[in-house]
């Protein structure tokens, strides 16, 4: 694909910004439903 | 006779003679390298032996880095293959305990924060002309993480890799001289006094197992350009979250992690050869990176400052700026600078949460920037 850099950069800021954080909001949706199945117990500290 | 002892004397000389007006230079940046990292103490483990190779690889006719000389046989074998950031990933990930980002998943957002400066001096350095995938490598720099901006850099514009990699080593090591006035321009005071409360033990060790596992099918799918960035990574972290493989573990924090980084260290020093090295080009790779991670800095700030209000106030916005991949320096500057203005602050372990969040940020957004360029056909 021939692409301009104008276009290019600006791609790069808001598809890459927003696909990081987008990743990064799912994983922690992932890790809170990870800790709601698998609930720290405290005798997991003995 | 007198030949023969012009020849030989000439042979003695020639070191000299062959040196280029570049060549001392570089002996002397070498020469500064390995002062940092002896005297001051900054990243040792990376500028000792980076200043070394600087200096081996500037006195001329040795030939360490043509075809079959020593340099020039690790550089291909680890660098140009990749496979010592990767290997060094393992190590790290061995070494990262992921805890107290478990403990507030949230606090991911911040390490998504902490790699805007990526982006931002990507676009920057396009505006400047240099070329699409050195834009690329140069922004990279922001993510204040070493081996990804090796990783990034030797497969796209290998011809910038000395000036990255000693921008990426030398302000991860920079990071307290040049955060904490950051960190106050973006605060108020009141919101630096914010106290977090203590960080409680909240997640179970099949989650902390689950973690490395959920993150690497997760982030593959989403960026699977970046897979082996992050599998590395998350590979180290589930031995040992796992408990199973601790030989494995250890070998890889340290002897596995200690080897490559000698090598790493050597070949990347051995990239910084004078006459490619001095460059009006590099002077302005070195200030768009400092560019990077100070933007890096002052986005995850100011998305702490949205975290705060979204939480109702109870997140301070100074651990925002531990959302890049310095780890722990960045988590350490937060808990001291937190303290200056409250001394029953403590928001080391909620600030080494945005931390490893930022790790996971900049191995992801590396991800994300490579697969976006497969997506769009450049690579």
């Amino acid at each position: 694909m021939k692409m301009d850099n104008w276009t290019f950069g600006i791609t790069m800021i808001v598809v890459g910004m927003g696909g990081t954080l987008l990743t990064l909001w799912i994983l922690s949706l992932f890790v809170s439903v990870l800790k709601k199945v698998f609930p720290y117990k405290k005798e997991e500290c003995n | 006779m007198l030949e023969a002892f012009g020849s030989g004397l000439y042979g003695l000389v020639a070191g000299f003679t062959n040196l280029h007006w570049s060549n001392p230079v570089m002996i002397i940046v070498g020469g500064v390298l390995l002062y940092l990292g002896i005297k001051k103490d900054f990243e040792p483990l990376l500028l000792v032996p980076i200043g070394f190779g600087c200096i081996l690889v500037n006195i001329p006719l040795a030939g360490l880095m043509e075809e079959g000389g020593f340099l020039k046989i690790i550089y291909d074998a680890g660098v140009l293959t990749e496979v010592f950031p990767l290997l060094i990933f393992v190590g790290i990930g061995a070494m990262t305990d992921f805890g107290p980002l478990l403990e507030r998943p949230s606090i991911f957002l911040l390490g998504a924060a902490g790699q805007f400066g990526i982006f931002l001096t990507l676009a920057l350095a396009l505006a400047l002309g240099f070329t699409k995938l050195e834009a690329v490598s140069i922004g990279i720099i922001g993510a204040c993480d070493g081996p990804t901006a090796i990783y990034v850099t030797s497969q796209y514009a290998p011809h910038l890799l000395g000036a990255v990699s000693v921008a990426a080593y030398s302000y991860m090591s920079l990071v307290p001289v040049f955060q904490p006035p950051i960190m106050k321009w973006f605060t108020t005071k009141e919101e630096r006094m914010i106290n977090m409360g203590v960080v409680r033990k909240s997640a179970s060790k099949t989650t902390k197992i689950l973690f490395p596992l959920v993150v690497t099918v997760i982030g593959g799918l989403i960026a699977p350009k970046g897979l082996i960035l992050l599998g590395t990574i998350m590979l180290g972290n589930l031995m040992k979250e796992c408990g199973v493989v601790s030989r494995l573990t250890k070998a890889s924090e340290n002897e596995i992690a200690n080897i490559v980084t000698l090598l790493l260290g050597i070949a990347i020093g051995a990239t910084m050869d004078g006459r490619v090295f001095l460059k009006p080009q590099t002077l302005l790779i070195l200030a768009l990176g400092f560019l990077a991670i100070c933007l890096d800095t002052a986005c995850g700030v100011l998305f702490g400052k949205v975290m705060k209000v979204l939480s109702g106030g109870k997140i301070n916005p100074l651990i925002g700026a531990a959302g890049i991949s310095a780890y722990p320096m960045s988590a350490r500057v937060v808990q001291k600078e937190g303290q200056k203005y409250n001394p029953k602050n403590y928001l080391l372990m909620h600030a080494m949460g945005a931390n490893t969040g930022g790790q996971v940020g900049s191995v992801l957004a590396a991800a994300v920037m490579l697969s976006i360029l497969k997506g769009m056909g450049i690579i």
